[in-house]
């Protein structure tokens, strides 16, 4: 489209479009006008759809509840048909006593009006008020996720929070969790870590005795004060660089001055100090480095660059870039310097540039090259520098060539290529850099942890392969002991489809073979399914985005998703946030598995959203994620105590909140059903109507939700010290439909119980003054007590972790119950109402009474003892690692909990990943061009003014990416993924 | 939730690192172990037991005669009679005899009990209107709906005590006579204080006087169709004990729980020789006015006699019951024990 303003005619393409959700830098403000929001914006388009999200808890108890609605509609008829038959043989008879009503025209009707009338009085065994208990629970349990000080950052003031309150028990099922990579395992913060000149390593630190120490935070740090010029916030351990920078050791004086000219960085000025602006943070780390250690690179222009070195400045007259790209994985600038002498300074992978050295460099090529594997087995990204002496005359033919090419029509990229290679080969090697890609705090340890609880990660990353493969190992998902990493990267169907089967025929084919060995019989695993916990040795899966895209068409998904539920570690890289999406909704398809989805920038939206349960990292990146999610909070290290410690609580007192919910409510209807059989099915109640209408109310709610609430069966420590106790949320064992079905039946017992015992003894009982005490609210208030005492017993044998509110709920219970009993039974009541509390007296009567009591207590301890009688056999000789672990708590309850130190494992590998590039064309051309710098004027003052550049260098940037690279524009990282 | 506190300052945000929302609270944490459930299950069966042997031996020392007088002996003429609706005026009287082998000791109750009588259904336990029992005139005059059909007669006359309880209230009386040597002795009853205190003071109370009397008060009221006597009428003998407050009546308006039920008629009075020490052993006679129906329901009528201990008449239940549960609790303990003592040492290494 075009723009017209002020009579001028303005094109407006992709180049001038900025994407929703892209987020500024480099540039404080921008003119801009909204030309399509909402619905129509690509970030908007790529996120799917929303779901109502529910737990699966929520659905099993959509599903009990029809059940028990059945239930009692079963239980309807079945009186109801006693009721025909009675009215047909006994009622008849009875009704000299009492008529039928004009209404009751037969038996047959009787018995329907009798159906309906059950359906009222057992209604309570349809929990109606769970619904609402259930949802207090959650909003407890989010409450307790938003007070958890130990998921507060301080740096970033940000305390986790529970977004969604409907999920909570959820968390304590997950299976499945797919992570983002940066922002949310990484900081994406480089950190020069460490770099080997000349054959010397510098960056590590020895104690006196010679030995390596490791780095912590107490480590003194190299002093850089001497440089007015050094950036604070850059931490360097090893004082010898320094001294060899002060030394004037040319190695490393040339090597820093690489590191000062070689790349695409531009300085600005703010507030008075130097800052850069890198299109990777790579990069930044590199130029930072440089400056620290005396070579500051302080501006540039087209044509020239200016450094700081050792306080003198010196300008170079920069002469071409040879800029980064995927195929070359190098960088190089060819400079004069102020002797006039031509040098090419180049840095890229270690590979490419070793193949390009000069035979002379070949020594320290070996010594830099066991370096580097070094630097590698610490999963740091390494690049290796290089340079080459220009003769003045060679460079005029090859600058007149490389003139000439630029402009050919055809073929210009090859021919360039060409080019550069001719002039890049036979440099001499300088040495190498290491840079540490920070991982956010304890994420090594924490993806351990979730591996130990079953749960299988992936990381779904718009970063390319290297990079993912990098953290991989760093975050100990991938290791040297892995059996094999499968790499997935075919480019059509028919090669995934090879891949991915010839990776599964591996694995299955080596586990057949070790498992022949241990067991004759190879029959079992004909069954894939069987084979999966079968498998013992490790495996990960790589797969790219093109590979992803056909491996998730519905002929291959199948393979894939078995494939990969086969691999401990699965990285997708350069995926696509549709994609995302599309493995999560995978897996949720196929596995019938609780998801979770993390991520903390825009691209991850989709993910979070399919997924069961979407967790924001609330990071640098904007708030979309945090958004979208249900459970947002600073750092990925907080994801072990949200899923093991509140997830599992959650779930945990869920469960036995519901179990214990369904139990009572059984316990306390089917009482009704056995005096049916007894009161003619006439739909006589037990119990008093206050009674039935305050239980579940006032007498039980209060202790149940104390246990729903507080309950802990192992605390926070133990639950993060031993993760295999999640796996009972993952196998579902804490409350599934058989649980359901035995708490019913425990239920059904403990009515059938309460009705009978009294019956037995109220059938034959004599009140000690002689007066008859079998009336019917004798036996109600007796049932009445003693249900409300059993219930009470019992959910003091459920609960676990007994609080000051605990123990104030359950005897206010059961306080409140005679209370409310006196009260309701009381002589002032009655003479208000005389109809409606008519049981005046019954519990002053009853109550006294020593022979109700022994009917209460006998009837208490005939429901109790077999419970317990179960639950103590069972945690002998079936106990659950729960128990053991609690045992263990109980066992060394008076020593002090020690903090479990889980400290990453020295790697030594022989795997290394060298791109410490963005994955995409740098800027080269564009400072060359001069494009982006308001002028050629050469700055020595560093100050630029910002806004008329930079936001020319910016259209001149968007330009030459397409537009979508500009969301991430400052995170250059992230930029494949659409 | 996300709502920002009105704090400041870098851990403005920062939760509280209180006990409570830290979830730390101090607890007790029981947990079922050999050493707190075993001695538990043996106590409480010890206890069942006990009680299960004292109350057995309680039990022990109580009697119980029943007599079924429905068809029995010469009440089978009533019987006969009662079952044609048309001479339900008619008085009959009958008589059983029946024999003391063993003298009853201390109180004595007499019990009528009526079997298959479903006093639980549950539009018979409605069928009446505690509003005009408790004596209100509004209630009195108008009785509730619930009382239908028994809430006015054909003439439109209130009925009180209106509804089906009131009207199907028990109406034989006994008279029970000893045989000594000397002749035929009366055993002396006593008919009053069968009731709760509540259910005599508060529960039922007579329509307001204001110096009438008690038929006055219930002028414009009528009997229960099935009543032979109104309600001021019920005690020939004692003023006090008529209307809503009549014993009898309000031991009827207490419906049982279950169809088979017995209520108390009256207790032996023991003032006189030879009753001071309870019933001795001997020879009796039961003369029982007939009056109520029982053949439309196949229902028995009967009088019993018992003596009570402490925890009631003679319940072989409650130690029959205590004893059967002690002697499960018992082997649930034992089996308890033996598989801690077989398992123990795994439940020890439980924690590995």
């Amino acid at each position: 489209g075009t723009l017209t303003w002020r009579g001028n005619k303005y094109s407006l393409d992709n180049g001038k479009m900025l994407l929703r959700g892209c987020i500024l830098r480099n540039t404080e403000w921008c003119f801009g006008m909204v030309i399509f929001a909402g619905l129509q914006t690509k970030l908007m388009q790529n996120c799917g759809k929303t779901k109502f999200k529910r737990t699966t808890i929520d659905k099993l108890m959509n599903t009990l509840v029809l059940w028990i609605f059945a239930f009692l509609i079963c239980m309807g008829v079945i009186l109801a048909t006693g009721n025909t038959i009675w009215e047909t043989w006994i009622g008849r008879g009875f009704e000299m006593f009492l008529p039928w009503t004009k209404f009751q025209i037969g038996t047959v009707f009787s018995g329907f009006l009798t159906f309906w009338s059950y359906i009222i009085i057992l209604n309570t065994v349809v929990p109606i008020s769970l619904y609402v208990s259930v949802e207090v629970l959650r909003l407890g349990h989010s409450f307790f996720i938003n007070w958890d000080v130990k998921m507060y950052d301080c740096q970033t003031n940000t305390a986790a929070v529970a977004r969604t309150t409907t999920l909570n028990e959820e968390l304590g099922q997950v299976e499945f969790i797919f992570s983002d990579k940066t922002g949310t395992l990484t900081q994406n913060i480089m950190v020069f870590s460490k770099c080997s000149i000349n054959g010397t390593i510098y960056g590590d630190v020895y104690d006196e005795f010679g030995h390596r120490k490791e780095i912590t935070e107490k480590t003194a740090c190299v002093d850089f004060s001497y440089n007015l010029l050094s950036d604070g916030a850059f931490k360097f351990y090893d004082n010898t660089l320094v001294e060899a920078v002060k030394q004037k050791d040319s190695a490393v004086q040339e090597f820093l001055r690489l590191l000062a000219l070689c790349h695409t960085v531009m300085s600005e000025e703010s507030e008075g100090k130097l800052v850069y602006q890198a299109q990777s943070p790579d990069e930044a780390a590199l130029v930072t480095a440089a400056r620290n250690f005396g070579f500051a690179f302080w501006s540039r222009t087209p044509e020239s660059i200016t450094v700081c070195e050792m306080g003198q400045v010196v300008t170079y007259q920069l002469l071409a870039i040879l800029d980064f790209n995927n195929t070359r994985k190098r960088m190089s600038v060819i400079v004069r310097d102020a002797q006039g002498r031509i040098k090419l300074y180049c840095k890229g992978a270690d590979t490419i540039i070793f193949d390009l050295l000069d035979p002379s460099s070949k020594d320290l090529m070996h010594t830099t090259s066991e370096q580097l594997n070094e630097f590698a087995g610490e999963g740091l990204r390494t690049l290796a520098l290089a340079y080459k002496d220009l003769d003045e005359e060679y460079y005029d033919v090859w600058m007149k060539k490389f003139l000439f090419v630029s402009t050919v029509l055809e073929n210009r990229e090859d021919q360039l290529a060409a080019l550069h290679e001719e002039i890049e080969r036979g440099m001499k090697l300088l040495g190498a850099t290491a840079i540490e890609d920070k991982l956010q705090e304890g994420v090594p340890e924490t993806i351990s942890k979730l591996n130990l609880a079953d749960i299988k990660i992936w990381v779904l990353t718009g970063d390319k392969q290297e990079t993912a493969v990098n953290i991989g190992y760093s975050c100990n998902m991938l290791r040297d002991d892995m059996t094999d990493v499968f790499v997935v990267s075919g480019h059509t169907l028919t090669e995934v489809q090879q891949q991915l089967r010839k990776a599964k025929e591996r694995i299955l084919s080596l586990s057949r073979v070790s498992d022949a060995r241990n067991d004759e019989d190879n029959d079992i695993f004909a069954d894939d399914s069987v084979f999966e916990e079968a498998i013992i040795t490790e495996y990960a899966l790589v797969i790219n985005g093109h590979s992803l895209a056909h491996a998730l068409e519905p002929q291959l998904e199948i393979v894939f998703l078995d494939l990969a539920c086969l691999c401990k570690t699965v990285i997708c890289c350069r995926v696509t946030p549709m994609q995302k999406a599309q493995v999560v909704e995978l897996v949720r398809k196929h596995k019938r598995a609780v998801t979770l989805a993390v991520g903390d920038g825009a691209n991850d939206v989709s993910m979070i959203k399919t997924s069961h349960i979407g967790v924001g990292i609330s990071g640098q990146e904007g708030m979309q994620a945090v958004l979208a999610s249900d459970y947002s909070f600073a750092q990925f290290r907080y994801l072990q105590r949200l899923l093991l410690v509140h997830g599992r609580w959650s779930y945990f007192r869920m469960s036995n909140f519901l179990s214990y919910f369904f139990y009572k409510n059984f316990a306390f209807t089917l009482v009704h059903f056995w005096y049916g059989f007894y009161c003619g099915f006439s739909a006589q109640t037990v119990y008093d109507q206050w009674f039935i209408t305050l239980f579940n109310i006032v007498y039980t709610s209060l202790p149940v939700l104390a246990m729903g609430l507080f309950d802990q069966d192992v605390n926070d420590q133990n639950s993060l010290r031993h993760p295999s106790l999640y796996k009972s949320g993952q196998n579902n064992l804490l409350f599934n439909k058989r649980q359901f079905f035995l708490c019913t039946v425990h239920g059904m017992t403990t009515s059938f119980l309460l009705f009978f015992i009294p019956y037995g003894a109220f059938s034959v009982m004599v009140k000690e003054d002689g007066s008859h005490s079998s009336d019917q609210q004798t036996f109600a208030v007796t049932i009445a007590t003693s249900l409300v005492i059993v219930v009470s017993v019992q959910i003091g044998l459920s609960m676990h972790y007994w609080t000051a509110v605990n123990h104030l709920f359950v005897w206010g219970s059961l306080a409140m119950y005679f209370v409310i009993l006196f009260a309701m039974q009381s002589d002032g009541l009655f003479g208000v109402l005389p109809n409606i509390f008519s049981f005046v007296g019954a519990a002053r009567n009853c109550l006294s009474e020593k022979s109700v009591w022994l009917v209460i207590l006998l009837t208490t301890a005939v429901c109790i003892v077999p419970d317990l009688f179960v639950r103590s056999i069972r945690a002998s000789l079936f106990p659950t690692q729960t128990d053991r672990v609690r045992q263990l708590q109980q066992s060394c309850k008076r020593q002090r909990p020690e903090e479990q130190n889980l400290r990453r494992a020295c790697r030594t590998s022989s795997r290394r990943s060298a791109y410490a590039f963005s994955h995409q064309e740098g800027f080269g051309e564009l400072i060359t061009s001069g494009k982006n710098m308001r002028t050629s004027r050469v700055s020595s003052t560093c100050s630029y003014e910002r806004t008329a550049p930079s936001s020319k260098w910016i259209e001149n940037v968007i330009k030459r990416t397409n537009a979508v690279s500009c969301i991430s524009f400052g995170s250059p990282n992230k930029q494949h993924q659409s | 939730m996300g709502k920002e506190k009105s704090k400041s300052g870098p851990l403005a945000r920062r939760p509280d690192n209180s006990a409570f929302k830290q979830q730390r609270l101090p607890a007790w944490t029981p947990m079922l172990t050999a050493s707190t459930v075993l001695p538990s299950f043996y106590l409480l069966a010890l206890i069942c037991m006990l009680l299960g042997v004292w109350l057995l031996l309680t039990v022990q020392n109580t009697q119980e005669m029943k007599v079924d007088y429905t068809e029995a002996g010469s009440c089978n003429l009533c019987f006969e009679m009662r079952k044609n609706v048309s001479n339900a005026g008619q008085k009959c009287t009958c008589m059983i005899m029946f024999s003391i082998e063993k003298a009853f000791k201390g109180d004595v109750f007499i019990y009528y009990g009526l079997r298959n009588f479903h006093q639980n259904l549950r539009r018979y336990m409605d069928s009446r209107d505690d509003g005009q029992m408790l004596g209100r005139k509004s209630n009195l005059k108008s009785p509730s709906s619930y009382c239908k059909p028994f809430d006015v007669d054909e003439k439109g006359v209130p009925i009180a005590p209106c509804g089906a309880v009131a009207n199907s209230m028990f109406n034989d009386s006994f008279i029970l006579t000893y045989y000594t040597i000397n002749g035929p002795t009366v055993v002396p009853l006593l008919r009053k204080g069968l009731t709760w205190y509540t259910d005599k003071n508060v529960k039922y109370r007579n329509p307001k006087m204001d110096n009438l009397t008690l038929p006055e008060v219930f002028e414009g009221t009528t009997r229960p169709p099935y009543w032979q006597k109104p309600v001021y009428q019920l005690d020939p003998f004692d003023p006090n004990n008529n209307g809503f407050i009549n014993d009898d009546l309000l031991v009827w308006m207490r419906e049982a729980a279950f169809p088979n039920f017995k209520k108390l008629y009256g207790f032996l009075y023991r003032a006189n020789k030879p009753f001071t020490k309870g019933l001795p052993a001997g020879n009796y006679s039961v003369a029982i006015s007939y009056n109520f129906p029982v053949q439309y329901f196949k229902g028995r009528k009967e009088v019993v006699l018992t003596t009570v201990s402490w925890f009631g008449g003679q319940n072989h239940f409650l130690p029959i019951a205590y004893l059967v549960t002690s002697g499960l609790i018992l082997l649930t303990a034992v089996v308890l024990t033996v598989v801690w003592w077989k398992f123990g040492k795994d439940g020890k290494n439980m924690a590995d």
